[in-house]
Parts: C-alpha cells; sequence; structure tokens
C-alpha cells in the first residue's frame, strides 16, 4: 500500500444549504479516505448519513443546494476540484463510473441498449455507431448476458431485472474505468439474482483491476466484498479500516452496535442488541459526537466535545473518545 | 422532517413566514373578499332599490363623464335603475349561484368518484360511461337545454349548473381514489374490520379533499361565467333581478349608441371575479399538491 | 394442541388479460396447492423471492383475498362458510402489519384514532375505554402517551411501525400478519422493532405468519420455515434445521445466496444460473428445474410432492 492511492479525499466537507442559508445540512462533515488501485471500499450508512452525497460529491454530480464548502479529492494525482467543468465531463464516464439503485430508471426507455451501452464510447472516444455497437457485444458478454448479438437490439423493457442491473453494470465499464462507485447497487433484486450479480462485479474486479466503491446500508454486501470499510454516521465517517478488523474489533460504538443488531443465521431466537433511539436529525446536530445521544458509553466530554480520527493501528482509525491514546484522555 | 429547527437562529423565523406568503396571490384575495363584502352588505350599502328606477332618468352616465352627477354615481340604465346598486346586488347573486353550483357538483362529482374508483367492477364502468357521455356535451348548449326545460329561477340554475359540471371532479377523484385505494392503509382497514362504506368516508374522502377543494376554486370561475351566459340568453336569472349577465344582455343595445357603462361595467366585474378566482386556485393548487408542497 | 390456523391445498390464480380485445389468456398460478399450519404463540417465517407467491399468501390469510381452491381454517372454522358471529370473531383475531411504515398509516388521522379504529370498528366501547386503551398501547410499543395526538408525519419510520403495531394489537388479535415489517427501516431500528415483536409475542401469546425477503431476519424470528418457489412449497420445518442444514436444492441456492454476516463467512457459494420464470408460463414437473443444479428427467416430467426428509418436508426427486 506503499503507492500513491488512486483517489485521496482530504477533509472533504458537503453541506446543503436552503435557500435562504436559513438552514444549513452538513451532509459530509470532515471526510477523510484513501482508495487504492484494485481496492473495494463499503461506504456503510443509514439514511441520512451522508454516504451518498459523498458519492455525488466525488463525481462531482451534486444538486444546486449542496456545495463542496472545503478539503480536497485527489484522483490519480489530479485536484478534481480544481478542475473545469469540461474536464470533469471527461473524467466522468470513462475514468470514475458509477451504477445506481434502480437499473429501470437508470435506462432510457426509448434507446435500444445497444445504443446505451455504447453511448459513452462515443461521447469519450469519439466512436462511430457501428463500432460502438460491436464494442457494446462484447460488454454485453462479459456481463454474462446471453446472445448479446440479439440481446443489443432490444429495449429495457425487454429484460428482467437482473438483466437490466447488469446492462447498467456493462454501461459503467464500457470506457474502461478505474474507479466504480456503486450505489446500493443490489436492494431492488431478489436474493438469487443480487448473488449473481455481485458476483460479476467481483469477477470485472479482478480481471480488469477496477477500484470498487460500494454504497450501501447492508453490512452483509460489505462482509462480502470489500476489502476495507467506511462507517458514516450523522455526516461522518466515525471509523475505517480494513474489514476484517473491523467486524472482529470494532473500536467505535456505532460500528459495534451496528454489528450487534444484525440478526444472524446461526442465533436463531435470541435477543439482538438493539440500538435505542432514533437517528439524529443533520440540521441540528448536537455539538460533541452525534452519536453520543445513542451511545451506551457516552461520557460527559462526548456531548460538548466532537472526538477527532484517532489512528488505531496501521489504516484503522475511529473518531471516538474511548479510542484516544491514554496520554490524550 | 417537520420538526427540523434552524441551526443559525435569527432570521429563520421571519424568512420562514416571508417565503409561505410570498406567492400568495394578494390582490385576487382581496378583489374576491371585496366582492363578498359587497354582496353580503349589498342591503346597506347600495344607495338604490336595484329593482325600482324612473323613466324620467333614464341612461345618465357615470359621474364622471358629462351629464352625470354624484347622485348616480355609475350612471342609470335604459329604465332609470341606479347601475352601481345593481352591481352590488348582481354580485350576491354571483356568489351565491357560483358557491352553491361549485358545491353541488362538487359534492355530486366527489361522491361519485370516490365510488367509482373505490368499488370498481360495473359500478366503476356505468359510471365512468355517464361521465364521458356527459363530457361529450358542450356544456354551455347542455345547461341552456335543460334551463330551457325547468325554466329560468336561482335555485333551477344551482342545479343545472351542478348537474353539468360534475364530470370534471368525478373523473379527477376516481383518478386519486384509485391510487389511494392500493396504499396499504386500505387493506389494514379492511383487516381491522372497517365496512367499505366507512373506509370511503373515513380513509378515502379526507385525502380527497385537498383535490377537491382546489377544483372547486379552479370551477367557480367556470361556473360564474356560466351564469352569467345563461342570464345573457335570458334563460339563467329571471328579470328584474339583477344579476350581471342579465345586465349584460340588457345593455347591448344601447353600445352602439353610446350607453357604453351598461355592458363595459358587469362585464369588468364577470371579469376581475372569474379571473380572481383561477388565481386564487392556481395558488391552492401549488400549495396543496404534495409534490410541489416542500419547501 | 389444535393449529390456530390450517391452510389446506390452498391455490390463488389470477386471470392475465391481453391487449385490449384479448379475453383471458391464461391464469397466474400466485399461489399453487399449499398447505401450512400456524400453532398458537409461534412464529411461521415465509421466504421466497418475488413472484413466489408469499404476499399473496398473507392476503389470503387475512381475508384480503378469496381462495380460488383449498381452504384456510381459522381456530378450526372455515374462513368461506363463517357466519356474521365467526366473522366478526375472525376479524378480531387477525391482524397485520405490513411493510411500508409510510402507506400504512392514513396521512389525515391522529395516531389515536389509527390505533383505535380496529376497537371501535369491532366493539362498543366509550371514548374513555378507548384514551386508556391507546395510551396503553402505546406503552406497551414504547412510545409515549403523547404521540396519541399528533398525525403519522410526525414520526421518523421506526415510530411509525410502532405505530401500526400498536394498531394491530388494539383488539388483542391471536394472530398478527407481517408482511416485510422491517425491510423498510433504517439498519440501525430494524433491530429495536424485531426485539419488540418479539416481547409482545412472549407477553401476549401472539403467533405471526413473518414474511421477509430477509433470510437471516426470518431465521432469527421463525420457529417454523416454508420456502415457495413459483406459487409452490419446495421445502418447509423446523426453522433451525432448516437454516442449517437445507435440502432442497432452491433452499440450498438460497441460504448460500443470503450475504454472510461476518466477512469470515465468505464461502464458495452455489450461484444459482438464470432467472425466476414468469408464474404464467412456469415449467412442467419440478417448477425449479430449468435452474436446478441437480436436474434429472424426471424433473421435467413429474411434480414432486413434499415428503419426509431428515426431520422436514422435502419437494424433490433427490430424496425420493
Amino acid at each position: 500500500m506503499s503507492a500513491a492511492p488512486l483517489l485521496s479525499l482530504q477533509n472533504l466537507s458537503t453541506h446543503y444549504v436552503s435557500q435562504h442559508g436559513s438552514r444549513v445540512v452538513r451532509a459530509v462533515d470532515d471526510v477523510t479516505l484513501d482508495l487504492h488501485a484494485g481496492e473495494s471500499l463499503g461506504i456503510v450508512g443509514e439514511s441520512g448519513s451522508g454516504k451518498t452525497t459523498l458519492a455525488l460529491a466525488i463525481l462531482r454530480l451534486l444538486p444546486p443546494a449542496a456545495r463542496i464548502v472545503s478539503g480536497r479529492m485527489l484522483f490519480e494525482g489530479e485536484d478534481l476540484l480544481a478542475k473545469p467543468d469540461g474536464d470533469m465531463r471527461r473524467v466522468r464516464g470513462k475514468r470514475i463510473a458509477m451504477v445506481l439503485q434502480d437499473p429501470m430508471a437508470s435506462l432510457n426507455p426509448l434507446f435500444s441498449i445497444g445504443d446505451q451501452v455504447g453511448e459513452p464510447i462515443r461521447v469519450h472516444e469519439g466512436a462511430g455507431r457501428a463500432s460502438a455497437w460491436q464494442r457494446a457485444i462484447g460488454l454485453l458478454k462479459s456481463v454474462r448476458i446471453a446472445s448479446p448479438e440479439t440481446r443489443v437490439r432490444q429495449y429495457p423493457h425487454e429484460m428482467s431485472g437482473g438483466m437490466r442491473q447488469r446492462i447498467v453494470g456493462a454501461i459503467g465499464i464500457s470506457c474502461g474505468p478505474r474507479l466504480l462507485i456503486a450505489d446500493e447497487p443490489t436492494t431492488s433484486l431478489d436474493l438469487t439474482i443480487q448473488a449473481q450479480y455481485l458476483e460479476l462485479l467481483r469477477d470485472l474486479q479482478r480481471q480488469r483491476g477496477l477500484a470498487l466503491i460500494f454504497i450501501t446500508h447492508n453490512l452483509g454486501i460489505v462482509a462480502k466484498m470489500c476489502d476495507r470499510l467506511a462507517v458514516m454516521y450523522a455526516g461522518r465517517v466515525v471509523e475505517q479500516g480494513p474489514v476484517a478488523q473491523l467486524f472482529n474489533a470494532p473500536a467505535h460504538p456505532y460500528t459495534r452496535a451496528l454489528l450487534g443488531s444484525l440478526p444472524r443465521m446461526s442465533d436463531n431466537r435470541e435477543r439482538l442488541t438493539a440500538i435505542e433511539g432514533q437517528p439524529p436529525d443533520l440540521s441540528s446536530l448536537p455539538p460533541g459526537c452525534a452519536f453520543a445521544p445513542r451511545c451506551p458509553m457516552a461520557a460527559p466530554r462526548c456531548a460538548t466535545q466532537a472526538p477527532p480520527a484517532f489512528v488505531l493501528g496501521e489504516d484503522h482509525s475511529a473518531r471516538c473518545w474511548l479510542a484516544a491514546p491514554v496520554a490524550a484522555a | 422532517m417537520s420538526t427540523i429547527t434552524p441551526t443559525i437562529a435569527a432570521p429563520a423565523p421571519v424568512s420562514l413566514t416571508w417565503r409561505r406568503l410570498k406567492d400568495f396571490p394578494l390582490i385576487p384575495t382581496l378583489i374576491l373578499l371585496l366582492i363578498a363584502f359587497v354582496a353580503i352588505f349589498a342591503d346597506v350599502l347600495a344607495p338604490y332599490d336595484p329593482q325600482i328606477g324612473s323613466l324620467a332618468r333614464r341612461f345618465r352616465p357615470p359621474f364622471w363623464q358629462e351629464g352625470g352627477s354624484m347622485e348616480y354615481l355609475l350612471g342609470t340604465d335604459h329604465v332609470g335603475r341606479d347601475v352601481l346598486s345593481r352591481l352590488m346586488y348582481g354580485a350576491r347573486v354571483s356568489m351565491i349561484v357560483g358557491l352553491a353550483a361549485v358545491l353541488v357538483a362538487g359534492a355530486l362529482g366527489t361522491f361519485l368518484g370516490i365510488v367509482a374508483g373505490f368499488l370498481g367492477g360495473w359500478v366503476d364502468q356505468v359510471i365512468m360511461r355517464l361521465t364521458d357521455t356527459w363530457l361529450a356535451l358542450p356544456a354551455l348548449t347542455f345547461a341552456i337545454f335543460l334551463a330551457a326545460i325547468v325554466g329560468p329561477s336561482e335555485l333551477n340554475i344551482i342545479i343545472i349548473l351542478g348537474g353539468v359540471y360534475w364530470t370534471r371532479y368525478a373523473r379527477v377523484i376516481r383518478g386519486e381514489v384509485l391510487s389511494l385505494k392500493e396504499r396499504e392503509f386500505v387493506n389494514l382497514a379492511v383487516v381491522a374490520g372497517c365496512s367499505r362504506a366507512k373506509i370511503m368516508w373515513r380513509h378515502i374522502l379526507p385525502n380527497v379533499i385537498n383535490s377537491a377543494i382546489v377544483l372547486a376554486t379552479l370551477m367557480l370561475g367556470v361556473v360564474i361565467v356560466t351564469e352569467a351566459a345563461l342570464s345573457f340568453l335570458g334563460v339563467g336569472v329571471p328579470p328584474p333581478k339583477p344579476a350581471w349577465g342579465l345586465m349584460l344582455a340588457d345593455g347591448k343595445k344601447g353600445l352602439m349608441v353610446g350607453y357604453w357603462w351598461l355592458t363595459v361595467l358587469p362585464g369588468v366585474c364577470i371579469m376581475l371575479m372569474v379571473l380572481s378566482a383561477n388565481l386564487l386556485g392556481d395558488w391552492l393548487r401549488v400549495k396543496l399538491d404534495p409534490q410541489l408542497r416542500q419547501l | 394442541m389444535t393449529a390456530l390456523v390450517q391452510a389446506e391445498q390452498l391455490s390463488k390464480h389470477f386471470p392475465a388479460r391481453r391487449g385490449l380485445f384479448g379475453g383471458p389468456r391464461g391464469v397466474v398460478r400466485a399461489v399453487d396447492g399449499i398447505s401450512f399450519t400456524i400453532e398458537p404463540g409461534k412464529t411461521l417465517g415465509v421466504v421466497g423471492e418475488s413472484g413466489c407467491g408469499k404476499s399473496t399468501t398473507a392476503k389470503l390469510v387475512l381475508g384480503l383475498e378469496t381462495p380460488t381452491d383449498g381452504e384456510i381454517r381459522f381456530d378450526g372454522a372455515d374462513l368461506a362458510s363463517l357466519d356474521a358471529v365467526q366473522r366478526r370473531h375472525y376479524r378480531k383475531s387477525v391482524q397485520a402489519v405490513f411493510q411500508d411504515p409510510f402507506a400504512s398509516l392514513s396521512p389525515r388521522m391522529r395516531v389515536s384514532a389509527i390505533i383505535a379504529e380496529p376497537l371501535v370498528t369491532n366493539e362498543v366501547v366509550s371514548a374513555a375505554e378507548v384514551r386508556d386503551r391507546v395510551a396503553e398501547l402505546l406503552d406497551l410499543v414504547g412510545l409515549p402517551s403523547r404521540a396519541a395526538e399528533l398525525f403519522p408525519h410526525e414520526f421518523s419510520g421506526g415510530q411509525r411501525q410502532r405505530i401500526a403495531i400498536a394498531r394491530a394489537l388494539a383488539v388483542s388479535p391471536k394472530l398478527v400478519v407481517l408482511d416485510e415489517p422491517v425491510s423498510a427501516l433504517d439498519v440501525s431500528i430494524r433491530a429495536q422493532i424485531l426485539n419488540l415483536l418479539r416481547d409482545l409475542q412472549d407477553r401476549l401469546g401472539l403467533s405471526y405468519l413473518f414474511i421477509a425477503h430477509d433470510l437471516a431476519a426470518v431465521a432469527h424470528m421463525s420457529h417454523e420455515i416454508v420456502v415457495m418457489y413459483l406459487g409452490k412449497i419446495v421445502e418447509s420445518g423446523d426453522a433451525r434445521t432448516l437454516a442449517h442444514n437445507p435440502k432442497h436444492p432452491y433452499t440450498q441456492a438460497l441460504f448460500s445466496a443470503a450475504l454472510p454476516s461476518h466477512p469470515d463467512e465468505r464461502r464458495d457459494e452455489k450461484v444459482l444460473a438464470g432467472e425466476v420464470p414468469s408464474p404464467l408460463n412456469p415449467p412442467p414437473g419440478c417448477r425449479f428445474h430449468p435452474r436446478c443444479p441437480h436436474a434429472m428427467p424426471r424433473c421435467g416430467q413429474e411434480t414432486p410432492t413434499l415428503a419426509p426428509v431428515e426431520g422436514r418436508m422435502v419437494a424433490c426427486h433427490l430424496y425420493a
């Protein structure tokens, strides 16, 4: 891991500011993350934890009300925030691609599969329609769609849900990106179809040396697919590190509680350890640690002072006073 | 969600209130309120009896024109009745007929729309085919036809207009009920043991009432214009009762010889009222539409 | 002990139409000849992928759909031939909690009215009794009593699901149908609701029909599990036995496709090829045979019936 990271987020903050500036929602707050080539990172959080905003910020596709207020984003050594819009367009789809949750909404019902899979190739590489179609056939084959020669001529409504999701995947990898961001890629899929799709993504990653970011609320996907995990709560990455380490020895009480609250196949009818309370309101966060009101181990200082990220070992850090080295605590 | 408290304290309450009111159609609302006020207090406000005139003072122009006087501010008509007083009482007729007809149409259409949408099957088929047939008839011609049969009277006009315009409610409300019906709270009401009538009354009706109100505001203008048209054609409010449409009809002969105030003034009144109702309705539609309701 | 719910050869077919003028083209066999029982105080879990008929099964048990064939007995009485008194008894004894807590509460009713609705519909009660009962129910599901005066939109998803549960319990039912009760909730809230449901079952002796696509949640909550594929039960039995050692190839694939709860549980799973065929045209013989890794010639011709295999029932020719 000594090589420079593929993607490096440094103290990135993204806020939503309401029309008259009366409300500020800190959707992403002071996030620092590194992702190396070929690695897969899971970003886990509940709804409103800022995980989707973070993904959109990386692509600079934020809605108008959102602003990146501070921080840096380095991708292959280039500062994405310093790029003019035109250059950013050449990054999106070509070097960083994204697949979204809803495969039906991601495909245009009026264009054939071949046109849609071939579109990024035509846009980014200036290929002609015929040659883009030829490449589309190859891409469909690589996402394991049977008889791709006939499928390219068909339209989204003629495909099943699993096939559509794989076509969205094919569009994602069409220009050979270095990084693929998958936002809740399997929530609308059935279990056996989800398994097919995850296996496909993993194979693509191995064959093409893709780096993957999984945005999900499902720790199971992370357990199955990812090398590293970042847990988000109320806009902050509260803990990050290697997946095995976080699952075996979670340092942040939120991570621990999240893992403990999962029902397992093995423990039939045992009581789950639930997290009490409700997720926080992002526009009125407590001054200290956002998790403090729900934290079983909260100390007085947690309510007033937000903990910084403490380094716990190589590549493992947590924002919790419990993780503070003795000297600082 | 609803309990969001602003983080930057000071300007928030002011700007929130302001934002909510910013697009409020103030002038149309004021106009409607003024018309309503005049209609209610016409007895007190009107300087003369609107139905009694004197041939001695026919065709007096408004006060600012030569020959006019402060005695008859807006002049007099062909039998010497005070135009201002007639306009005031006319407002009453327009308001009563407009509101009552919209109410009749709304009640009938909402009821049929809910029943058709909720019960479905042959009930839906019958009601919707009836609605289609109704919509295929030109509304004004249909209203004239009905009015010619039942004879002119204020009550008849209300019933006729209600009977002509319920179809729009039925259409819109049925569509909403169809989507509401699939919501889980309806299934749960069945599980709870509610009868179908109770589900329609307790669960469906409160959820379509917003749309019915918006529709009512938008229909108000249509109904008033139709009422004026019927009165103009002599099958509406029977003379000598002062209705704006009737005044328009009475005054049209004088238009060629320069008695413009007899037609222009009631025309302006009708236009102002219809325009105001429509603007208010548009605003309400945006406000009450859940899709657009977010700040 | 007699079963609370007993379904015998239950079927529900929906007509499928074609185009503008076409008459019925065929039937969708959403549920096709299934039998199961729910014991008092126990949970029956139903798992399967979309189109397997689990939601239709729930609707049949709730009386929202009438079966095309077969019968459901509730407390020993056939649902199709209830008299007015029995129907009332059945309506009070069976309640439901659905997936979407945003769609399942009437947006224009106060929480107190929502919770009290099954009560006032089925019983003659005074206003004071209703108020007390609502407060008691709110307390039971862990909400403050002032919640009664608020509207549903003032609550978060998890709190709304608690309101839905309180409403379901208002008439002290014997059976609650839980159709995906936690899948629309945030991860940190799911455990709260699952624990609440478990506690209520222990305290009130409720039976549950628990339907979910999250296998771990079903395995966690259920005493018995039935696995459905295209309208038929392929395997059923004790939850623990089934989750630890599934026998039907489809159950095996389903459980192996379930996501691990720990990275160490990553295993070489059997990823199933293909997708669930349309229930309009189910394959002949065993409905699973086109995707089955162990398919034999007879699977395409003969429909296997449920037979006991190692302490559970399996419908598969492998064990014949």
